[in-house]
């Protein structure tokens, strides 16, 4: 896509979606068209790490909750408006992210995931024991008064959330074509050859630990007042950790498309499904799905797209 | 306060003999072959639920089910490392999508373990469940003096079985050097899907260990992962006397902290003992 052309689209998309919220009023749409856009930007920052680097993060739910409950902490002390909120929780994210790089990404890249998959264990662990937020029983949360541009609040957060779905697709397809991406795929080709020529390693996987966490914590301070009611079980889910794994896996890591398509198929999907059969069912199909793409299709489904066209042209 | 100290270090050993159990698979796996089986603990989990029904249906004694089973589980492992070995390590993808490929077995068995036997907690009572001994003022309860034991006899067992057996230096040669085994007419691959299907086995022991000791439910497996990466990484790659001693003072200082700050803390310290030790000394205790 030509750059006009994808920022074009993003314009468009925002325009569409500012008429929707004043033509359709049925609120279930706003609140399944937020969970969407929130794994479009999980998927999208996970990606950023994960696909162009090739450094697997398991504690995606943990920087996802950080957010949120630096959020609650921004709400209590400074009753702080939402941009401040997504600032907050992004930053605090971020530089847990930054810490935990700089502590493991030394070392073989197994051990940075490692890191992760108990760093989310021990945040949900600090979170349980501290009363201020509600501890284990959870915390409530009260929605500001509804701003003037709209006529609910769920429609500000899913206007806010578009905005960060974009700014997440935007940034990833900036780094993607910058000298950053391509410092970033030889780090996953071969890191040992690319310092070897030059590329600061080091610096470039702490830029993507950072900004990927960045983005998970942005994703997750809305959701307090999104659900209202927030607690460590819904923060922590295991969903978000396997879905921002799984999407960008399924949809194809090597480019920015591939988390976004990912994102939008698997996370309808879930939404349609969580309705009609058990939510537990749904995490299986999941997993299976996960498994099967990665054996079966490693270059995910815009891998499979290209071969099809390349197929068809030949 | 001296005797509740006394008491939570000797719980907190036994713990780590048991501790030790559910790590030493990871050992061989992640330590020995250089496979990241983040779905280790779910393994266990699911021995547990085997155990428990077994116990449930046929009333077998839960660990002898594990000592059962362990057979098929090891037939299991060779599987899962023959789909591994031909989609990911063939290929030299193992890092990304070998790691999200343990990430979905997980998963998989997770939920499918939710679905089977609901998100209840399930326990097996046995002879040895609520007696214990008494030695001056601690008291060693059998459901974890027993369990302790099995896991000294198996990872025992394993360290002869490896230093003394041919297959067993095959498996330490190929940690090694995979092509120096190759050069001896010896086929690393074979050798690490028997390595592997071993470390899924002794998985089959440790969760009926797990099940003993207290009641499990299916996601109880993620709070172990931290723990046995904690313990196989402090203990040094691939050493079992290593897994042992770390899992000796992992389950110590869970205990300590569990008694002194209650036990909502305790799955904070293997992950603070787990940066630690990448920070300080990634090599681990007893690591080459």
């Amino acid at each position: 896509m030509r750059a006009t052309g994808f920022w074009l689209a993003l314009a468009a998309i925002i325009v569409a979606a500012l008429a929707m919220t004043e033509l359709v009023a049925n609120q279930y749409y706003y609140f399944a068209f937020y969970v969407v856009l929130q794994y479009v930007v999980l998927a999208t920052a996970w990606n950023i790490l994960g696909g162009y680097t090739g450094y697997v993060n398991f504690g995606s739910a943990g920087f996802f909750a950080l957010g949120a409950y630096t959020a609650i902490v921004a709400i209590k002390l400074f009753a702080a408006p939402l941009p401040a909120l997504i600032l907050a929780g992004g930053v605090v994210s971020g530089l847990v992210g930054l810490a935990t790089g700089y502590l493991t990404l030394r070392l073989r890249g197994t051990f940075f995931a490692i890191a992760t998959l108990a760093l989310a264990v021990v945040l949900q662990t600090l979170v349980i024991n501290w009363d201020f937020v509600g501890g284990s029983r959870g915390v409530y949360t009260m929605r500001p008064a509804v701003p003037v541009l709209f006529d609910s609040y769920i429609k500000l957060l899913f206007v806010t959330m578009l905005l960060l779905a974009l700014a997440a697709i935007a940034a990833s397809r900036f780094i993607e074509r910058s000298w950053i991406g391509r410092g970033l795929a030889a780090i996953r080709d071969n890191e040992q050859a690319a310092a070897c020529s030059g590329v600061p390693t080091l610096r470039l996987k702490l830029f993507a630990t950072t900004l990927s966490g960045f983005l998970m914590g942005a994703a997750g301070a809305p959701f307090p007042l999104y659900v209202t009611y927030l607690d460590p079980s819904s923060a922590f889910s295991l969903a978000y950790a396997v879905n921002s794994i799984a999407m960008p896996l399924i949809g194809g890591t090597t480019s920015w498309v591939g988390p976004v398509i990912g994102a939008l198929l698997l996370a309808t999907a879930q939404q349609v499904v969580t309705v009609t059969i058990s939510s537990a069912a749904n995490l299986l199909i999941v997993g299976l799905l996960l498994v099967g793409f990665v054996i079966l299709a490693p270059e995910g489904i815009v891998g499979l797209w290209r071969r099809l066209a390349r197929g068809r042209r030949a | 306060m001296l005797d509740l100290l006394a008491n939570a270090i000797v719980s907190g050993l036994l713990l780590g003999g048991f501790y030790a159990a559910v790590t030493v698979g990871l050992s061989i796996s992640f330590g020995m072959l250089d496979i990241v089986n983040i779905a280790h603990p779910a393994f266990v989990l699911l021995g547990s639920f085997i155990a428990y029904g077994a116990n449930a249906a046929w009333g077998l004694d839960p660990i002898l089910a594990g000592i059962v089973f362990a057979p098929l589980f090891f037939l299991l492992g060779g599987g899962i490392h023959r789909i591994y070995d031909a989609s990911f390590a063939r290929r030299g993808e193992e890092s990304l999508r070998g790691l999200a490929f343990f990430f979905g077995v997980l998963f998989i068995t997770e939920v499918s373990l939710v679905l089977v036997f609901g998100a209840d907690y399930r326990l097996v009572e046995t002879p040895y469940s609520s007696a214990s001994l008494t030695v001056g003022v601690i008291g060693i309860p059998l459901r974890l003096l027993v369990p302790f034991l099995v896991s000294l006899a198996m990872i025992t067992g394993i360290q002869l079985a490896l230093d003394h057996s041919f297959l067993g230096r095959a498996i330490k040669a190929v940690a090694q050097d995979p092509l120096a085994l190759r050069l001896m007419a010896a086929d690393p691959v074979r050798i690490k899907e028997i390595a592997f299907a071993l470390s899924i086995a002794t998985a089959s022991v440790a969760g009926a260990l797990l099940i003993v000791i207290a009641p499990v439910e299916p996601s109880l497996g993620r709070d172990y992962i931290g723990r046995v990466f904690a313990i196989s990484v402090l203990g040094g790659m691939g050493s079992l006397q290593g897994t042992l001693l770390a899992g000796l003072i992992i389950g110590v200082a869970e205990s300590v902290t569990a008694t002194f700050y209650g036990p909502s803390w305790s799955p904070a310290v293997s992950f603070g003992v787990l940066l630690l030790v990448l920070a300080l000394r990634p090599a681990g205790l007893l690591g080459r």
